[in-house]
């Protein structure tokens, strides 16, 4: 080695210390940023040109339409009249019909008088769904959460506050119940959750709410399904079935994935019957057969059957997402949780659910996107959500004739629902992808 | 390192089928307690479904296998009694990869064991410490080496203070600078006179720890021995050839 080094001197030593530089200009910022993403080579420049043109030949084209200054006018004729004097040809917008029929599109044919009511449940749902979607809340307002469907069954349908209190009374009921027996069966305690509750609700229920309307008459002035309507409507069914498909998809999927096989096989027949059949069919059958199966003289309500059968539909689905998600856990998950004692629901709430439904939330999220969107299918039995609510605005004589305003309207609506519950879904991934690695 | 006359785990003319394949054959062992068992054997020989059958991750259809005085039947009871005294350690650790290495260590205890949360954690910490990784606690699993994450699932069995550990190759995923630091764990808890079944290649542990060596081949044992007479003097020609083969190079 030394014979090498006196051969060529390659001894070298740094007398000063080099200042840090910033890169050169082309290097950083936006410059580096437009030229790597859109015109590093010819091909990507080609395309970042062609792109650029149809953006701008959409834009041209649609923006002259919606940028129109018709928010004030009272009718479309109106809006004609309008745009003549302003001396316009191009064809524009009417926005007017938003602003006139607003409150319509919002909340259907609810009393006037009562839009307080609707908008206060909206701030109880938005409460009472932060603590179970943020879990930097703190956990005490979970019980919040648990009292607000309570609370917003009771703010828009009205009625004495009674029934729904006691009907909370009656899930109270069945989980004290469930809890006593857990230590003597757990197969009674589960008996025992369901029909404690449901004894209550048929038999003690009816007259003890007539007792204590009669005794303590306080409540809200009752206000039917029927007059439910627009963004309320799709709101309403929408979110109960979101909330209840939940649970019951994850209750499908686990029997589903069971040993049992008469829970096995009900499960797979309920799944694949709902999701073979077309929603609008369940929607006929419900809002047409179901009536021939209750007993006569019963008043089921036609929006909570809907409720129901979106429900049932949004949970097959849900279920098999959730399946997937079981499916994707290696077996050693079900093994280490087996080989410390855990009993099954123990392991499945502790161990395999959170991970299954972890892996299932782009799935789960989608399918409430679907279902969200699908509750404008009720216009088919008459329900009057936004979309059949355009009939009803088209109707009128000041507004015979108008079209895209109130879909373009609605649809922006929907937009805002279905992109927040994606962007929600895509937090909730970066999070979990951050604390478990 | 004594061993005791009472006994641990009785097995007899236990089989066991996987569908119509016969994997293990009139299985009879008696483990007494203290004892620390090497099991070893060629790959498919029933070594993992042996071990597997002592906590019921695997069902047997014939024989008995008591454990604890315990008869593992299809009585939901009897094998969450016995899971919960008996602690099993898999090749893959199969530790909870949602939970921090605390809580993986106290969920069993508080769920099964109904331990207040406070006293389970003392236990894990004192564990943790025990295989060196008390600063690892509050870290999820995916943060850890497979050494570490191997002594985390040692530690998160000893929390349910069993009075048997089973291993199932413990070792064969890790490399080899990490099998050091999982065996020395494991020679530690021998020490302390834990009753022992250990599926695993590694003789020189066999040599050190075990009182007895057991030679599985096609689902049968074929031989059992103290460790010296076993690698210095086996009897049968098949112990033979597998240890020519796994010694032998
Ligand atoms: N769940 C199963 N279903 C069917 N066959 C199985 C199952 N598990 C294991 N086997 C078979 O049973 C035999 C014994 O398997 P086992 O895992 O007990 O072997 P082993 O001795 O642990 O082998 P290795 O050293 O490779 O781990 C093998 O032939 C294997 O293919
Ligand atoms: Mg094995």
């Amino acid at each position: 080695m030394s014979e090498v080094h006196s051969m060529k001197d390659l001894t070298f030593v740094r007398r000063e210390m080099l200042p840090e530089k910033e890169p050169p200009v082309g290097e950083r910022g936006a410059i580096k940023w437009v030229r790597e993403n859109l015109f590093s080579g010819v091909f990507n420049t080609v395309m970042t040109l062609i792109s650029l043109f149809v953006i701008w030949y959409v834009l041209q084209g649609l923006l002259p339409w919606f940028i129109s200054p018709s928010w004030g006018q009272e009718s479309l004729a109106a809006c004609r009249e309008h745009f003549e004097e302003l001396g316009q040809t191009l064809e524009q917008a009417c926005w007017g019909v938003i602003r006139d029929r607003m409150n319509q599109l919002l909340y259907g044919f609810y009393p006037q008088d009562s839009y307080w009511r609707p908008n206060v449940a909206l701030l109880v749902l938005l409460a009472g769904l932060a603590p179970v979607l943020f879990p930097s809340i703190p956990r005490k307002a979970v019980f919040f959460s648990l009292a607000s469907p309570f609370i917003i069954y009771l703010l828009l349908w009205g009625g004495p506050i009674w029934t729904p209190i006691l009907v909370a009374a009656g899930f109270a009921l069945g989980f004290v119940a469930a809890k006593a027996l857990n230590g003597v069966n757990p197969i009674v305690a589960a008996i025992a959750a369901v029909l404690v509750p449901v004894l209550f609700w048929f038999l003690i229920l009816p007259p003890l709410a007539n007792v204590l309307t009669s005794a303590a008459p306080i409540g809200l002035a009752f206000i039917a399904s029927n007059e439910f309507g627009g963004f309320l409507l799709s709101v309403v069914i929408g979110v109960s079935a979101i909330i209840l498909s939940l649970p019951l998809g994850i209750v499908l999927a686990l029997a589903r994935t069971s040993d049992l096989f008469i829970v096995h096989k009900l499960s797979v027949g309920f799944i694949e019957i709902i999701r073979g059949v077309p929603l609008i069919v369940w929607l006929f059958t419900a809002s047409l057969l179901l009536n021939y199966f209750l007993p006569p003289g019963t008043n089921f309500d036609l929006t909570l059957r809907v409720i129901i059968m979106v429900t049932l539909f949004s949970a097959a689905y849900i279920a098999e997402v959730v399946r997937g998600g079981l499916a994707a856990l290696p077996k050693g998950q079900y093994e280490g949780a087996d080989s410390l004692g855990l009993g099954y629901w123990q392991s499945m709430r502790l161990i395999i659910l959170p991970q299954a439904l972890k892996i299932s939330i782009p799935g789960i999220v989608n399918t409430f996107i679907g279902l969200f969107k699908d509750t404008t299918l009720v216009v088919f039995i008459g329900l009057l959500d936004p979309i059949g609510l355009t009939n009803s605005i088209r109707a009128s004589t000041d507004w015979n004739g108008i079209y895209w305003e109130l879909y373009v309207f609605i649809g922006v609506m929907f937009f805002i629902f279905c992109y927040s519950m994606g962007r929600y879904s895509l937090h909730l991934e970066k999070k979990l992808q951050r604390e478990h690695r | 390192m004594k061993v005791s006359d009472e006994v641990a785990i009785e097995i007899s003319g236990m089989n066991k089928w996987f569908g119509s394949f016969h994997v293990l054959r009139d299985i009879n062992l008696t483990v007494y307690r203290g004892e620390r068992i090497v099991i070893c054997g060629p790959s498919g020989s029933g070594k993992s479904t042996l071990i597997r059958c002592i906590n019921r991750l695997e069902e047997h259809q014939q024989g008995t296998i008591m454990v604890e005085g315990t008869e593992l039947s299809s009585d939901l009871k009897n094998i969450d009694k016995i899971r919960s005294e008996v602690g099993m350690c898999f090749q893959h650790f199969n530790l909870f990869p949602h939970l921090t290495i605390l809580e993986n260590c106290t969920l069993a205890p508080i769920w099964v064991r109904k331990t207040p949360k406070k006293e389970a954690e003392e236990t894990a910490m004192h564990f943790l410490e025990k295989v060196k990784i008390p600063e690892q606690a509050n870290k999820y699993p995916g943060q850890l080496s497979g050494g570490q994450q191997q002594r985390v699932a040692i530690a998160r069995s000893l929390c349910m203070k069993p009075r048997i550990m089973l291993f199932d190759e413990p070792t064969s995923a890790l490399d080899p600078e990490m099998i050091a630091e999982v065996l020395d764990t494991m020679i530690e808890l021998a020490e302390e006179g834990m009753t022992m079944l250990c599926v695993t290649h590694e003789m020189g542990f066999a040599r050190k720890v075990a009182n007895r060596v057991i030679f599985m081949d096609a689902g049968q044992i074929v031989e059992q021995n103290e460790p010296e007479e076993f690698f210095n003097n086996p009897q049968s020609d098949r112990t033979k050839l597998f240890l020519s083969q796994i010694l032998g190079h």
